[in-house]
């Protein structure tokens, strides 16, 4: 049984460790500068600013419609990097690794990493592995820190939208949310909605080589939704938002779902999607850029940012009537009727 | 998308909110005030906070959000009393079976959401036979599911009984704190502080009550009563026939969601959950004890009833919370917003009262959604 799955000893640092790492993740991680083997990656960076950013992911299930927790990992970090403007550069991983798992599961994880890595661009350079006992963890865990360069003259943040700049979406909110939660135990359910979970660094390369300054802030709605990621950007820029409900691109079956379990796609998590705040005269480029990759084909713009209700996001109903889009509070639970 | 799009197509919408400031104005003429009309469901509350339909009324109607939340009317003891059934340190391990909602609902001193930090098994359940699952899969330990709502989701609790009962299982018990809508209905309208002028009645439970049952609520106090489903365009049309008989003078029940509800209601589910249980007198948080408004158990099914089972009755029942006005919130004589604690001491994130906790609570609406 020791041939097929992750045992204390893999996390030791003797012998049994280097064969893990041999057998299955220098099999598919093969940078240079990883190949190297050190403890640290020591990289040559173009000149400029750097975006760096960590998450950890601890998704269960680990495969799920649409991705997995390698590809995720990947994704995430990388999206996050680049959502200052950046062009993502590289990566480190770091293992956790519950005793016990199938090697078979970690090699699969392993390979969707480095496929992940390649579509993004971006080189895992360095990683670390470690083994706890069964319980310890539920699993296993990922974390992911990445790094990216700034061109020069590129300021995106989400303090600087401006009254009269539009919001832009990349495409259908809530398809990670409802993927998650159709293959979680409690709420089973049978949908084809598969996870968005993508890498939006190109996306953002062109809009940022096209468009420069006039894109003023990139935000991704991942967990909390696209309400509040809004509801942060109108926080942190001191200005309103208001969008309209019509213009929101949202998949039939993710409205199905939410109308079964009682949730609302504005909170639903998304991990292939960005907000992008526009100066009103990039807006239209901005969205024909969005809509020639393959991951902003169903771009909208959603809404404008306005003087009114400073730090409040108004959403225009379909019904003509209009409501405040609050923070995602606690935990989306469903509900009893 | 099919279904949906119908009931919320904006020329339909203009034309009954037209309608509605048709009849508005005629009822200007012969009333000085404005009219109260109460959404007695909670899900009517959010979905007409989500599609912005307050916004549209004229200024003379008023809409206030009645006891229709299930989680908003559990009473503080038998909140206390399910918390204490999933405190670790008790002699026997118990799988505490609930609706996402009532997780987070604040007991006197802790929450189900505290007690599963704590260690115990607290699991959430979107259907009543998944407790029923979990009672088969674990079948040394007691599981309990926790019963809350109207009689929308008892019947399914007394379907699940059924089946546990054919199945031979002895460790599936349920906690009975059901409510039925129309004694509260009745408590409601004998109370002298609740000016309310009609109602928009809810269209989960008159699909189960069916139109007949409102009948003698509007005979008796001469109220209009309109049944309405959940879209938005179900909504505007019950509110739009409400305002027609307030400016006709009448009081009838109305039916304004024929698709789902009939008149005599849902006979079969009505006797399965009479075959299970018996009305029984019930506290309600904020309305105080109502006769014969909550559900016990018949003495042949008391073998799953949780309340013997487990000693409950000795759990000691902690006050309502101080200055906490989820009683006038919930009776429709002031709007979350006029209550002190009202985002200040009691938000979503730390919710006092219930009315801030459920997703369909009142308060939480007004937090959530009012501009």
């Amino acid at each position: 049984m020791s041939d097929d799955r992750v045992l204390l000893s893999h996390g030791a640092g003797g012998k049994r460790s280097s064969e893990l790492i041999e057998s299955i993740f220098l099999k598919y991680f093969n940078d240079p500068v990883l190949l190297e083997l050190n403890d640290m990656a020591v990289l040559d960076l173009p000149h400029g600013r750097v975006s760096m950013s960590t998450d950890t992911y601890v998704i269960d299930p680990l495969f799920f419609p649409g991705g997995d927790i390698g590809s995720l990992a990947v994704h995430g970090t990388v999206n996050d990097v680049a959502m200052a403007g950046a062009v993502p550069f590289a990566i480190s991983a770091g293992f956790i690794l519950e005793e016990g798992l199938p090697f078979e599961v970690l090699e699969r994880i392993a390979a969707s990493m480095a496929v992940a890595a390649v579509e993004a661009g971006v080189r895992i350079v360095t990683a670390d592995t470690k083994v706890v006992p069964r319980g310890a963890v539920d699993k296993l865990f990922i974390n992911t820190t990445g790094i990216g360069i700034i061109p020069r003259g590129v300021n995106v943040r989400g303090s600087l939208a401006e009254e009269g700049d539009r919001v832009l979406i990349s495409g259908t909110i809530g398809d990670h949310g409802i993927a998650i939660a159709s293959s979680r135990d409690g709420i089973a359910f049978e949908t084809t909605v598969e996870s968005d979970s993508a890498p939006l660094s190109g996306m953002i390369n062109e809009l940022i080589s096209a468009l420069g300054q006039d894109i003023h802030v990139l935000r991704d709605p991942t967990r909390g939704g696209l309400a509040t990621v809004l509801c942060e950007i109108a926080s942190q820029s001191t200005v309103g938002i208001r969008i309209e409900e019509t213009s929101i691109p949202v998949r039939d079956a993710v409205k199905g779902a939410c109308e079964l379990l009682g949730y609302e796609p504005l909170y639903l998590a998304n991990e292939g999607k960005l907000v992008a705040v526009a100066a009103p005269e990039a807006a239209e480029r901005a969205l024909e850029i969005m809509k020639l990759s393959k991951y902003g084909k169903d771009a909208c713009i959603i809404g404008e940012i306005t003087g009114e209700n400073p730090g409040k996001v108004i959403l225009k109903t379909a019904m003509g009537g209009s409501r405040l889009v609050d923070k995602l509070s606690g935990e989306m639970l469903p509900r009893i009727c | 998308m099919k279904y949906v799009d119908e009931f919320r197509d904006p020329k339909t919408a203009k034309a009954l909110v037209e309608r509605i400031h048709r009849s508005a104005s005629r009822i200007v003429r012969h009333r000085d005030a404005s009219v109260k009309i109460m959404e007695i469901c909670g899900s009517h509350t959010v979905a007409i906070f989500r599609s912005g339909i307050k916004a549209l009324l004229p200024d003379n109607v008023v809409l206030v959000s009645g006891p229709g939340c299930p989680v908003c009317v559990t009473a503080m003891e038998d909140m206390d009393r399910m918390i204490a059934l999933s405190d670790p340190t008790r002699k026997e391990d118990v799988i505490v079976a609930t609706f996402g909602d009532m997780i987070r609902v604040p007991g006197t001193r802790t929450s189900l959401e505290m007690e599963k930090a704590g260690g115990a098994d607290v699991r959430i359940a979107s259907t009543p036979l998944e407790a029923l699952k979990w009672a088969q899969d674990n079948s040394d330990k007691p599981v309990v599911f926790l019963g809350v709502g109207f009689e929308t989701t008892s019947p399914t609790v007394a379907a699940t009984v059924l089946k546990a009962r054919e199945l031979g299982l002895r460790n599936l018990f349920v906690y009975p704190a059901f409510k039925l809508l129309p004694p509260a209905l009745t408590a409601l309208l004998e109370s002298p502080d609740a000016a309310i002028d009609g109602f928009l009645c809810p269209g989960h439970v008159s699909v189960m009550l069916g139109a007949d049952s409102y009948r003698p609520v509007a005979a008796k106090y001469g109220k209009p009563c309109v049944i309405a489903g959940f879209e938005p365009l179900d909504i505007l049309l019950g509110l739009s026939k409400v305002c027609d008989q307030l400016a006709n003078n009448l009081h009838e029940v109305e039916n304004a969601y024929g698709r789902a509800v009939t008149n005599e209601g849902n006979r079969k589910a009505m006797s399965m959950l009479m075959e299970v249980f018996k009305p029984e007198d019930a506290p309600w948080r904020g309305l105080g004890n109502i006769p014969a408004s909550g559900l016990a158990f018949r003495d042949e099914f008391s073998s799953f009833d949780a309340v013997g089972r487990f000693d409950l009755d000795m759990v000691e029942a902690g006050p309502e919370p101080h200055a906490c006005a989820c009683g006038e919130v919930l009776r429709g004589m002031i709007h979350p917003v006029d209550c002190p604690l009202f985002g200040i001491e009691c938000t979503p994130e730390n919710p006092v009262g219930s009315c801030m906790v459920s997703s369909e609570g009142s308060c939480a609406a007004w937090y959530r959604y009012n501009t």
